[in-house]
């Protein structure tokens, strides 16, 4: 998103926090920096569980569970200009699926985990399809629909759904035996581990010839075209991926939750998701996960009489940030890092000028 | 024959709600090229003033009157405070502009049980009454001719606004072309404004009617879809078309849910919706648009 | 009468010292240049020179610093809507034909700053005499009409404001030659007709200059020689850079 003043003040400061910081703390070479760096982070994700109580894990679970839709939606606005926000159905879809495959029909998980992910994969790239004839911003039309539609079908197929009375996931997920997880760890660790597959998918995708040609498609889309790019192909592609995420997302959280009912996939399911992704930061592979903390962990900390408030201040925040930090919370962390580049170019060129002079 | 009659009258009903918030809809995109998620909570946030104004002892049109000058007040403050700035950082990019109606849609319904006005659901005069004629073998209720006059009166107000008066020319001047129309003297931004003013005033009048029984939070969430899908078929820079679409979505939602078993009551967004999809799929600008729907 | 001191009397437009430009691009440095009242003047210089940008400064269409006086006062940082009220008219290059509304409407949009009803219809009327095309097409989307013909009517309707002063960007893009030289035909009668002073940037300098009392050349945002429409005519660098002869 445009609209960045040139202003530097408090972004100038912790830039140069961060090249002295930089500076300080480089020992050994950068690759070795990184594998420790994600050495670090594999180990603190290990350890959470063996150490902090069930509600933690399941809020982090729950955390993760969010990341992924979000990381869904992120590829969606970030990489094709479009916005959703429907993507709670899909969301609902996923979870739903699972339910109803596992439960009614006896299906092992890992094979009702890739039919919810390929349903709601199907129902992105309906609905995406008037992307065919026009473009612009009709998806967020679409979607809403979607997300307006999505809690009253499952009233009305309550046979198959348990409607407003819900559905209760069986037989639930346990841990292998002998490895000694309570539930909570096993399903936080599997959650983790379909989640580092996703963003590894998405890093990647991004980072590949169909990722730069996203990138052109949403830069000039008759520039694209010229470049061979197939765009309608390419971006219903990416519709389709993207609220594929949002299900697997979705199905991982019944895991926990072992419960699924209209009520918890009404458009506010969706408004979440957007909230996530505008706060972490549009168009960034690690945004989505700090959108999520921040939308799972605050307002679980809020004393009772402030939760009502809590669609207002999403408001307030989805309003402030588009005002104030348009790149959201990494586009915060490119400014400050793009500051300490500028700082340590400034220091070497002052230092040239020091053994000059 | 009379029971198809009779559920397309309480389509025409249904849909006349629809049309009256498409209409909303269709005159914040002629004057700015977007879509305003918030409109239907605007018009919630409206018809609050309205009933408040009805409680404090005035009769209903007298309140009604009130609510449509607070949703002018509002839309126009929405434009001023929320939508100018953003539109001037963004740089032609609707994106930062459609997240902010979807904040505004987010914290207008979340506000609003938050307000003096308290968190239950106030109870509401229906309009016109509940009496009804009979005609050829069924129902028509007062409410639903009621209902007709109103929006045909809309359709009436807003023709004369547009082809008559030195505002609408301005108004869709503007609209066609900004930049021009600055040059010959209109103060564009003063007309967004406006724009959105009169959007949710008439938005106002589509809270009033669609209100079954009381007003609370959830009142608009379910016509803005219906209302999307009404401007949608009609074309989204048509007032005429919002009208029609409107008329037909209700009318076709209405006759679907009580024909199809697997539609019901319960499912009648679901034929709003395809037809949302198809329209979009087979013929972008609409029954009655003329652009090309390329900023939605 | 405008312009109310006796010293200025004749000065209807004086720019000084105006740099403006987009984003970090700038166009124009220190550019300075008057036009008197009653006057038409010409602004000549290649692709690039900033003709354009000289008038969307002027206008208050782009931010700019300097100064520029209208009618003995400063008006730099106005809105364009402020300025049309002030009289000054602008008819941007491509025509800014106001597509969706009528031929009719588009003029009566032009006067969206006057009250006087009985005269709009007139002058509207007196337009259609004077394009005869326009008024055969009154009622037709504006969009739909020819490149000549939106020209036309984009004149028209910056003139229905009654400006002391009209702008005008290259009127003969995309013209053809004939149509261009009757256009400039009518915007020598209106200059003489109303006194309506007329600042015009051009391409086409043997054409611009024919009509014209004097000029400037525009070379990289600056002024680079300026003179009566006559020195220009005889200066050899400008017949060799602009004239083509």
């Amino acid at each position: 998103m445009a609209g960045d003043s040139r202003s530097t003040g408090v972004y100038g400061a912790l830039g140069s926090v961060w090249a002295t910081l930089s500076t300080r703390a480089a020992i050994g070479p950068a690759w070795l920096r990184k594998a420790v760096g994600w050495a670090l982070l594999a180990g603190f994700l290990y350890w959470i569980p063996t150490y902090y109580p069930e509600s933690v894990v399941t809020a982090l679970t729950k955390t993760v569970c969010l990341a992924i839709a979000a990381l869904g939606l992120n590829l969606l606005t970030g990489y094709t200009g479009q916005i959703s926000v429907g993507h709670g159905a899909f969301f609902g879809i996923g979870a739903y699926t699972l339910t109803i495959l596992v439960t009614d029909h006896g299906w092992g998980y890992p094979a009702a985990m890739v039919v919810a992910a390929a349903l709601s994969f199907v129902v992105g790239v309906i609905v995406g399809l008037p992307a065919l004839r026009i473009k612009g911003l009709y998806l967020a039309l679409v979607t809403l629909g979607l997300a307006s539609l999505f809690p009253l079908a499952v009233k009305r197929f309550s046979d198959l759904t348990g409607g407003s009375q819900g559905k209760r996931l069986r037989p639930p997920l346990r841990p292998p035996e002998g490895s000694g997880l309570a539930n909570d760890q096993f399903i936080y660790y599997v959650t983790i581990a379909v989640a580092v597959v996703c963003f590894v998918l998405v890093r990647n995708l991004v980072r590949s010839r169909v990722g730069r040609s996203l990138i052109a498609i949403r830069d000039n889309e008759t520039a694209a075209a010229t470049m061979g790019v197939n765009i309608t192909r390419t971006k219903l592609a990416v519709f389709g991926v993207s609220a594929m995420l949002a299900g697997i997302g979705g199905a991982l959280s019944v895991l926990d939750s072992r419960f699924v009912n209209a009520g918890s996939y009404q458009i506010d399911r969706s408004i979440e998701i957007l909230v996530a992704v505008v706060i972490g930061g549009v168009a960034s592979i690690a945004g989505p996960i700090l959108g999520a903390v921040a939308v799972v962990f605050v307002p679980d900390r809020l004393p009772e009489n402030l939760a009502v408030w809590k669609p207002v201040m999403f408001a307030a925040l989805l309003i402030g940030l588009v005002f104030l930090a348009p790149g959201g919370i990494m586009g915060m962390f490119k400014r400050i890092g793009g500051e300490a580049r500028v700082a340590l170019a400034r220091r070497a060129a002052a230092d040239d000028g020091d053994t000059s002079a | 024959m009379s029971e198809f009659l009779q559920f397309t009258f309480i389509g025409l009903q249904r849909g006349a709600v629809y049309a009256s918030l498409a209409i909303a809809l269709v005159i914040i995109f002629r004057t700015t090229g977007l879509l305003n998620f918030a409109q239907g909570e605007m018009a919630m946030f409206s018809t609050y003033f309205v009933s408040v104004a009805y409680d404090a002892g005035l009769p209903l049109p007298a309140a009604v009157v009130v609510g449509v000058a607070g949703g002018f007040l509002l839309g126009a403050a929405a434009q001023v405070l929320l939508v100018r700035p953003v539109s001037n950082r963004s740089m032609g990019n609707p994106l930062p502009i459609v997240i902010v109606t979807i904040g505004l849609f987010l914290g207008l319904n979340g506000l609003a049980p938050r307000m003096p006005w308290g968190e239950t659901t106030r109870p509401f005069p229906v309009p016109f009454g509940t009496g009804s004629i009979e005609l050829l073998g069924a129902t028509l209720s007062h409410r639903t001719i009621g209902t007709l006059l109103v929006l045909a009166s809309e359709v009436a107000v807003l023709w004369l606004l547009f082809q008559k008066t030195r505002l609408g020319l301005a108004l869709r001047g503007v609209a066609s072309n900004a930049e021009s129309s600055s040059l010959v003297g209109i103060p564009v931004n003063r007309m967004l404004t406006v724009g959105w003013g009169l959007a949710a005033a008439f938005g106002t009048v589509a809270g009033v009617l669609s209100v079954e029984g009381g007003v609370d939070n959830t009142l608009m969430i379910s016509p803005l879809v219906f209302a999307f899908a009404a401007a949608t078929l009609g074309g989204f820079d048509s007032e005429l078309g919002a009208v029609v679409g409107g008329l037909i979505v209700g009318v076709f939602s209405e006759l679907v849910a009580h024909y199809v078993d697997l539609v019901g009551q319960d499912l009648k967004l679901l034929p709003a919706f395809v037809l949302i999809l198809l329209v979009l799929l087979l013929r972008p600008q609409g029954l009655f648009g003329r652009a090309q729907v390329t900023r939605v | 009468m405008p312009g109310g001191g006796e010293l200025m009397a004749d000065e209807l437009l004086r720019v000084d010292g105006l740099d403006a430009g987009y984003g970090p691009v700038q166009v124009l440095r220190g550019l300075g240049f008057t036009v008197d009242e009653g006057e038409i003047v010409v602004i000549l210089g290649a692709n690039g020179a900033g003709k354009t940008t000289t008038l969307r400064a002027v206008s208050g269409m782009l931010p700019a610093s300097g100064s520029v006086r209208f009618k003995g006062q400063e008006v730099l940082g106005r809105r364009p809507d402020q300025l049309c009220s002030l009289g000054m008219a602008h008819v941007p290059q491509g025509r800014g034909t106001i597509t969706d509304l009528t031929v009719d409407e588009n003029l009566r949009l032009g006067a969206y700053t006057r009250k006087d009803h009985a005269e709009i219809s007139a002058d509207v009327a007196s337009w259609y005499d004077t394009f005869p095309r326009l008024g055969e097409r009154r009622d037709q989307a504006a969009g739909s009409m020819s490149g000549g013909e939106q020209q036309m009517l984009a004149i028209a309707r910056a003139l229905m404001s009654r400006p002391t002063l009209l702008l005008l960007d290259e009127p003969s893009l995309g013209l053809a030659p004939l149509v261009t030289k009757e256009l400039f035909a009518r915007i020598a009668d209106i200059n003489r007709e109303r006194g309506t002073a007329v600042l015009v940037v051009e391409q086409n300098a043997n054409l611009a200059l024919s009509v014209a009392a004097r000029g400037y050349v525009l070379e990289t945002g600056q002024i680079l020689t300026s003179g009566t429409a006559e020195e220009l005519q005889n200066d050899d660098a400008v017949r060799q850079a602009y004239l083509g002869r």
